[in-house]
Formats: C-alpha cells, sequence, structure tokens
C-alpha cells in the first residue's frame, strides 16, 4: 500500500515564495514594482531584480493553466482569433490567457508587462511569440537579447562578447528607462553570489539519484524543485534557504533508504531507472506520472530540469564576472546545446545514474526539443546499447494527449526492459 | 537560337536535378575549387565565390524524391523539407560537397545542422547565427565574425587566402545576379501573361546550383526574349504569395494557383536570392564588411528576422501596394512555426487596410490540389465579383 503524502517543509517554503510572488505581481500597479514579461530558459532573472522589477514567465503560466485544465479553451480561442493548429501551443495558451483577462495560476490578474525581455535562448518561438505579444501590448517596449547557438560544442569569446555588448547597450539601457533606477554592479554581483550557491545546491539534488533506490523523482518531481529557479527567484536569499531545506530532506531520505515521494504515496520499489528526454505533458500531469509509479518507474534524470540551466558540465556564475556569467549561463541552457552536446549530456547521465532504459517524450508542437529527437535515440542505443523508447504528447494541449497510446507504448518498453534484465543477470 | 520554352526546360532540368550535376562538374573543373551547400534561406554566396567556391542551395527534395528513410528521423508533425535533405544526404547526394551551411532560420533547420555533424557530413557543418541586432558594432561584428570563420574553414580544406578583390569581384557578380532577378520579377509584374510563374520560378531557381556567372547569361537571354513576346492578357486576378520562403511548393502547386484565376505577381518563394534589397557597396577596402551592412540594412522583411523596429506588416503592404496586387495567399508549409506564428500579425493587417487574403497548408510534395484549386477559383472569382467590397474567405 502506498503510504500517505506528506507535506515536506520545502514544498510549504516553494508555496509560500510562489504565492508571494503572485500577490506581488497583482499589486504592481498600486506599488509602482514594473513588470518584465521573459521566459524560462535565458532568464537572467539576477538582473530583472537587480533593478526591483518582478518577473514574469508566460511559458510557466501557460504550463500552469495546463494543469488547471484551462488551457484547451485558451488554446481555442487564440485559434478563433488566427493562430494555426500547427504551432507551440504555449503561445496560444499565453495568448489565450490573455484574451481571457490575463488570470494567473493563483487566480489573481498578472498585470501587462511594462518590458517585454526577449531573453532568445535556445528557441526560435521565443521570437515569434513575443513579436505577437509586441503587437497585443502596444508601446511596451521590447529588449532582445540574442543567445548565439552552440553550433561547435563550445562559448567562443565572441559569442560573449557579442550578448555582453547587448547587455550592456540594449537591455540594461531599456531596464533603467523602465524601472528609473540606475545600473548597480555592485548589487548584481551579490545577486549572482546567491545564485551560484543555488546552482551548487541544484546540481546537488539532481546528483542523489546516483543512490539506488533514488530518493527522488528526477522528471515529475524535478519539475517542482526546478520551480523557484525557473520562475524568477535566482538569486535570492529565500532559493538559497529553499534548495539547501530541500537537500536535507533528500539526503534524510537517503540515510533511511526511501524511495521518492509522488502523489500517489512513496515509490516503494524501485523497478526502473529512467533518464526522459523532452517536455513532459502538463494537462494530465498526474495521470502521467501515476503511468509510471504504476510500473515502479523512476525518472534518475531528465534534459527537461535543464532547461532553465545547465550545471553537470561544470558551469556556475562568476558573481565577479557579472554581465560574462549571464551571457555564458544564457549559452548553457540545455536547448541552446547543439544535437551531439545533448547526446553527449544525456549519456554522461544514462551512465552516471546508471539508467535501465532511455524514454523520449516527444512533444507534438515544441520544434526546438523535438527536431533531432528521433536521432538522439538512435545514438543513445547505438553508444550504449540501452533500450529507447518514445511517447508522444503535447504540453498543453489536451487534445494530444492518449493515455490508451502511452501506457500501451510505456507496456511494451517496460516488457523490453524487463526481458533485457533477465538477459542481463542471466 | 535558343527559344525561351527551351532555356526555361534547360532551368527546369539545372533547378531540380537533385544530383547536383552542373555543380559537381564545375568542381571537378578546376583545382581547389570547393562546393558548399547551403539551406533556405539566405547566405551571402559572395564570400564562397570568393573562396574558389560554389554555394549551392539546398531545398529539400521536393515531389521529386521519395522519403524512405527521412521518415525514421523526423516525428510526423514536423515539417517535411528536413526529411527530403536528410534522405538525400543518406543516399549520397552530397556526397561531393565540403561543408554545409545552416542559416539561423528555425529549430527544425538548428537541429538539422547537430544531425548533420552526428552523421559526420562534408568536411564542415556550421550552423550560421545571424544577429538578430541589427547595430554595427554589436550584431555586425558579430556577423563578421561568423562569416570570418567560413572563411577560415574553406581555406583549410583549399588552402586558398582570402583575398578582399575577389570578394569584391563576386560582390559585383551578384549585385548583377540580383539585379537582373528583380528585372524579371518587374517584366513578369509588368506583362505576367508572358511568362508563367512557375516559368519564372524555375530560372531563379536554376542559379542555386550553379555558377553565379552562367546564372548571369541565362537571365539576361530570359530578359532578352521576353521583351521580344507579346501574348494575351487574361482576365486573372494579380496575386502576392506569402509564407512559402522556405519549404518549397511543388511545380504544380504554383502552376495551380495561376490556372485557378491568378497571377502570382509576388512571392517569397525562393527569398535568398532577392533577399538583399539593393546592391551591396562594391569596390571597398572592406568587403566583408560592405556584407554585413547589406545585411544589416537592406534585408528584406522575413518571419525569421526579429522585426519590431521595422515592422513586417507595413513591409508587407508597401510591397502589396507597390506590386499593385489585388490579394494576397498566405500558403505555408505545415507546421512551419516562423511562417504560421505570423499569421495573426499579417492577415490582421490585412483586414485593417482591406486587403483580401486567403490562407492554406502545403508541403514539398503535395500531390492533389483539388481543393486548393477550388479555394484559389472562389477567391479569384470573389475579387473578380465584387471588386470594391472587403471579402476575406478563410
Ligand atoms: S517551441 Fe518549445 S521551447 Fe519553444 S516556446 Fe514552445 S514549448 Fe517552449
Ligand atoms: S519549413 Fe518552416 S519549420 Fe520547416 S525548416 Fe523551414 S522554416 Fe523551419
Amino acid at each position: 500500500m502506498p503510504s500517505k503524502v506528506v507535506k515536506e517543509k520545502s514544498m510549504i517554503i516553494q508555496k509560500e515564495m510562489i504565492a508571494n510572488h503572485f500577490r506581488e505581481l497583482s499589486t504592481a500597479k498600486e506599488t509602482g514594482k514594473k513588470v518584465v514579461y521573459t521566459f524560462v530558459p535565458g532568464n537572467i532573472s539576477e538582473l530583472i531584480l537587480a533593478f526591483d522589477m518582478l518577473p514574469v514567465y508566460p511559458e510557466i503560466n501557460a504550463l500552469q493553466s495546463g494543469m488547471r485544465k484551462k488551457s484547451e479553451k485558451f488554446i481555442q480561442d487564440a485559434e478563433r482569433i488566427g493562430h494555426s493548429e500547427d504551432v507551440c501551443t504555449y503561445v496560444k495558451c499565453d495568448i489565450g490567457m490573455m484574451i481571457n483577462g490575463n488570470i494567473g495560476p493563483t487566480g489573481e490578474k498578472i498585470p501587462p508587462p511594462d518590458l517585454l525581455l526577449l531573453s532568445y535562448t535556445g528557441c526560435f518561438t521565443f521570437m515569434k511569440w513575443f513579436e505577437n505579444l509586441k503587437r497585443l501590448y502596444p508601446g511596451v517596449p521590447v529588449a532582445m537579447l540574442h543567445t548565439p547557438y552552440q553550433e561547435d560544442k563550445k562559448i567562443t569569446p565572441e559569442m560573449t562578447r557579442y550578448m555582453v555588448k547587448q547587455l550592456k547597450e540594449e537591455v540594461i539601457p531599456k531596464m533603467e528607462q523602465v524601472s528609473g533606477v540606475k545600473y548597480d554592479e555592485e548589487k548584481l554581483k551579490n545577486i549572482l553570489r546567491n545564485s551560484s550557491k543555488v546552482e551548487d545546491a541544484i546540481l546537488r539534488i539532481f546528483d542523489t539519484t546516483k543512490n539506488k533506490p533514488s530518493p527522488i523523482d528526477a522528471y515529475f518531481a524535478g519539475v517542482y524543485y526546478i520551480g523557484p529557479i525557473n520562475s524568477g527567484f535566482r538569486g535570492t536569499p529565500e532559493a538559497v534557504n529553499y534548495y539547501e531545506e530541500l537537500y536535507s530532506e533528500i539526503m534524510e531520505r537517503v540515510r533511511l533508504g526511501l524511495g521518492p515521494i509522488t502523489p500517489e504515496g512513496e515509490m516503494e520499489n524501485e523497478r526502473f531507472r529512467l533518464v526522459v528526454e523532452g517536455p513532459p505533458n502538463w494537462t494530465h500531469f498526474r495521470e502521467f506520472w501515476k503511468l509510471f509509479y504504476d510500473f515502479g518507474a523512476v525518472i534518475v534524470a531528465s534534459s527537461y530540469t535543464k532547461v532553465g540551466g545547465v550545471y553537470d558540465m561544470g558551469f556556475r556564475v562568476d558573481p565577479d564576472k557579472p554581465l560574462d556569467s549571464l551571457a555564458d549561463y544564457c549559452m548553457n541552457c540545455y536547448t541552446n546545446l547543439n544535437l551531439e552536446q545533448r547526446i553527449d549530456l544525456l549519456s554522461k547521465c544514462i551512465t552516471d545514474y546508471k539508467a535501465d532504459g532511455f524514454l523520449v517524450n516527444s512533444i507534438k508542437s515544441c520544434n526546438s526539443f523535438s527536431a533531432g529527437q528521433l536521432m538522439i535515440m538512435k545514438e543513445l542505443e547505438r553508444k550504449l546499447e540501452i533500450p529507447v523508447g518514445l511517447i508522444e504528447s503535447d504540453l498543453v494541449d489536451p487534445r494530444y494527449f492518449s493515455y490508451s497510446n502511452i501506457k500501451n507504448r510505456l507496456e511494451s518498453f517496460f516488457q523490453m526492459l524487463d526481458q533485457r534484465k533477465i538477459i542481463l543477470n542471466y | 537560337m535558343e527559344s525561351l520554352k527551351q532555356l526555361i526546360n534547360k532551368c527546369e532540368g539545372l533547378a531540380f536535378d537533385l544530383n547536383y550535376t552542373r555543380a559537381k562538374q564545375w568542381k571537378s573543373e578546376g583545382d581547389g575549387r570547393v562546393l558548399v551547400g547551403y539551406m533556405p534561406i539566405y547566405f551571402p554566396r559572395e564570400i564562397i565565390h570568393a573562396m574558389n567556391g560554389l554555394a549551392v542551395g539546398i531545398l529539400g527534395g521536393g515531389d521529386k524524391k521519395q522519403i524512405i528513410r527521412g521518415d525514421a528521423y523526423y516525428q510526423s508533425y514536423i515539417c517535411h523539407m528536413p526529411r527530403g535533405i536528410i534522405e538525400l544526404a543518406l543516399d549520397g547526394h552530397f556526397d561531393q560537397f565540403d561543408g554545409f551551411l545552416f542559416p539561423s532560420i528555425c529549430d527544425v533547420i538548428r537541429n538539422l545542422s547537430g544531425m548533420f555533424r552526428v552523421l559526420r557530413k562534408g568536411k564542415f557543418v556550421k550552423y550560421m547565427d545571424f544577429p538578430q541586432n541589427f547595430q554595427k558594432h554589436i550584431g555586425g561584428e558579430f556577423f563578421k565574425y561568423e562569416l570570418m570563420d567560413i572563411v577560415d574553414k574553406i581555406s583549410k580544406i583549399n588552402k586558398v587566402k582570402f583575398s578582399p578583390e575577389k570578394l569584391n569581384e563576386g560582390i559585383q557578380l551578384f549585385n548583377k545576379n540580383r539585379a537582373l532577378i528583380n528585372a524579371v520579377y518587374g517584366l513578369r509584374k509588368k506583362s505576367p501573361w508572358k511568362i508563367s510563374a512557375d516559368e519564372v520560378y524555375s530560372i531563379i531557381r536554376a542559379g542555386y546550383v550553379i555558377p553565379v556567372e552562367e546564372h548571369n547569361e541565362i537571365l539576361k537571354k530570359a530578359i532578352e526574349l521576353l521583351g521580344s513576346m507579346d501574348g494575351e492578357p487574361m482576365d486573372k486576378i494579380r496575386v502576392m504569395i506569402i509564407g512559402a520562403f522556405c519549404e518549397q511548393p511543388p511545380l504544380s502547386l504554383i502552376k495551380t494557383i495561376e490556372q485557378a484565376g491568378c497571377y502570382i505577381i509576388e512571392d517569397d518563394f525562393l527569398l535568398g536570392s532577392k533577399w538583399i534589397q539593393g546592391d551591396v557597396e562594391a569596390g571597398t577596402s572592406d568587403p566583408v564588411g560592405a556584407i554585413v551592412d547589406a545585411y544589416l540594412n537592406k534585408s528584406t522583411f522575413s518571419s525569421t528576422v526579429y522585426d519590431v523596429d521595422n515592422p513586417k506588416e507595413v513591409r508587407m503592404i508597401k510591397l502589396f501596394n507597390e506590386s499593385k496586387a489585388d490579394g494576397i495567399i498566405f500558403a505555408a508549409p505545415s507546421f512551419c512555426d516562423p511562417a504560421l506564428l505570423d499569421h495573426p500579425i499579417l492577415q490582421s493587417s490585412c483586414h485593417d487596410n482591406d486587403i483580401r487574403y486567403i490562407s492554406f497548408l502545403f508541403s514539398e510534395n503535395t500531390g492533389q490540389f483539388k481543393v486548393i484549386k477550388e479555394q484559389v477559383g472562389t477567391f479569384s472569382d470573389s475579387i473578380k465579383l465584387w471588386e470594391g467590397e472587403t471579402v476575406n474567405l478563410k
């Protein structure tokens, strides 16, 4: 019997952090705080905080709308005003939410942006998204921060210089203008000191899946763990506190030899360890997770939790070089890595965390992740001789979530893993 | 003398030759020559020319290449063109190519560059980050660095030293090429009954796979022959096509649109060949800088370029008015995020300007045109019959 779900202290801290943030947003007009819309990859919230502004993440709002079963209507409303069925559903969900009054996940209204920070990292659609928002919020300035792709598996000094110049000459002046606050490098450095601590803690947290049983699920629970760092708390003392608390709770589970906490209770019997590539489906998140729980499958690493920053390969912000660090941080986000780097990273995860299989959740409307995934699968299968599987769904469009289809595919995949285990043990 | 029909047939043969015979032959005719394949939309071919190379436009397999292995590389909800390109790569069509360039137009092309790297195609594979910052000392400087990186890569292969003189020569040739292409379009706009849109298309597309010097000769000949033609105008509406800048419509689709009562007098097919509006400054001491300046200041509007300071809908309407078009057809490849995410912006501006439009999706291997033909026919009739009224048939 699964045991009762216990709310850990870290969960309560996170809930409060997020609630406070949305409360602050809902009163931004009264308090005079300026609001910046931006994206999770290349999420330079430290800079936003250095100007005392509040970030809003349309992607997070979209995924929350998906979880709260509101996305279907939002998407259809966006399609009604001319958006195609074939494009990224986050964009449509966000635009649908906006035309329906912009009520955020906590039921409070999200204020319109004072600045659109187009941190154009790892996804081409971001640019199209904000070109659309720009027209829906006429007069709001856009600050473009173009992040070059790591096409040659490296960050060159020229790439960093290009980004730093944009920060200095495009982004910072617009932030100064909108906020009325002067850029203060010392303040940014102090914020980045916290980011560096948080990055360390995140790496330690996700590294605990080396244990058997794994004390956490690095995908389904992982998306909650990355919540604060991806939604505006990079560089805050609250984030440092949250991640330290979370880490100590997880270490306690390791000490007690416990498996991950899931909505169905604690996972008591770890049968399969998987590495998963691709974002999850949000509209049926709990059913989706339960499918894995029922099969005794734990996700020991996922690419999705690296979408707002990759720390496994040694990158940390350096508070003494604040703008260079922000640039390098953006360029190091998962979807800004080229296919070979993604394969290397996933390979490392499979090996380090002793995964039994590799699974792709391919998202219908996300080219940034999906294009190339079949080749990633082929390569990992070839290099590591590991069973690979593919399921398909969408982020926030419930029309593309087929429970039976996913269940059938997972069944065959887990059968394959079982057979392999028998052969390997023979 | 070669007739226009013969010239067009020759161009069609070149344009759709998926073995790139003429390009490969050109390579074999001289020492140190390199072939560099580039994906849509635009790449300054002058750079490759200066390095004793030929830039070959790769536009997918169209309806001419059966996809057998390509589908194993792409899920069904990704546009068609990249699977055609992978199929061509796996079948050895690019075997004598030295390198491949992937301009930064979307995530599909970006990740395709990764696939080429994994498949170890060519001696180099470069995803080319075109700047989205248009200030000379920011985006311009970065673009220059990207271009010089390509120069280095080619130089490592053929040991050719970069020479500003050679690049200036190339700039002149390509300026000529764009001027001639514009002249062909100009003639077509003036008298669209003299040559059909699919014929113009073949003439322009031939230039993607042959040396620019040869293409310039073809264009000159075409202009000369067109000048001496008459032809009968037909009762068709004048349309502009928007959205087909990357994956190309099959030739039969272009024909279908015209057969259904339209003259296509403006389009974004093969957009790379007319990307720079006007000339790149020739004869300067910094010709790479001249190419960079042209990109920053003379690029056409496109779904792949950040446009906040220069809105694409305004530029589209301007082009529409200059072309004296009657309506717009939004024809985008299925699952093409850049094109489709622009539709609400562009279409609402049509609405605001009382411009009639229709929209449909295609893929490069679409074989059935009945529905499209009916839709376009109705559109054409509606414009002819209800001139002056606003009717948007979606
Ligand atoms: S395409 Fe993918 S990465 Fe880009 S905005 Fe949509 S969901 Fe996010
Ligand atoms: S057709 Fe569209 S989505 Fe496909 S490769 Fe071209 S630009 Fe990208």
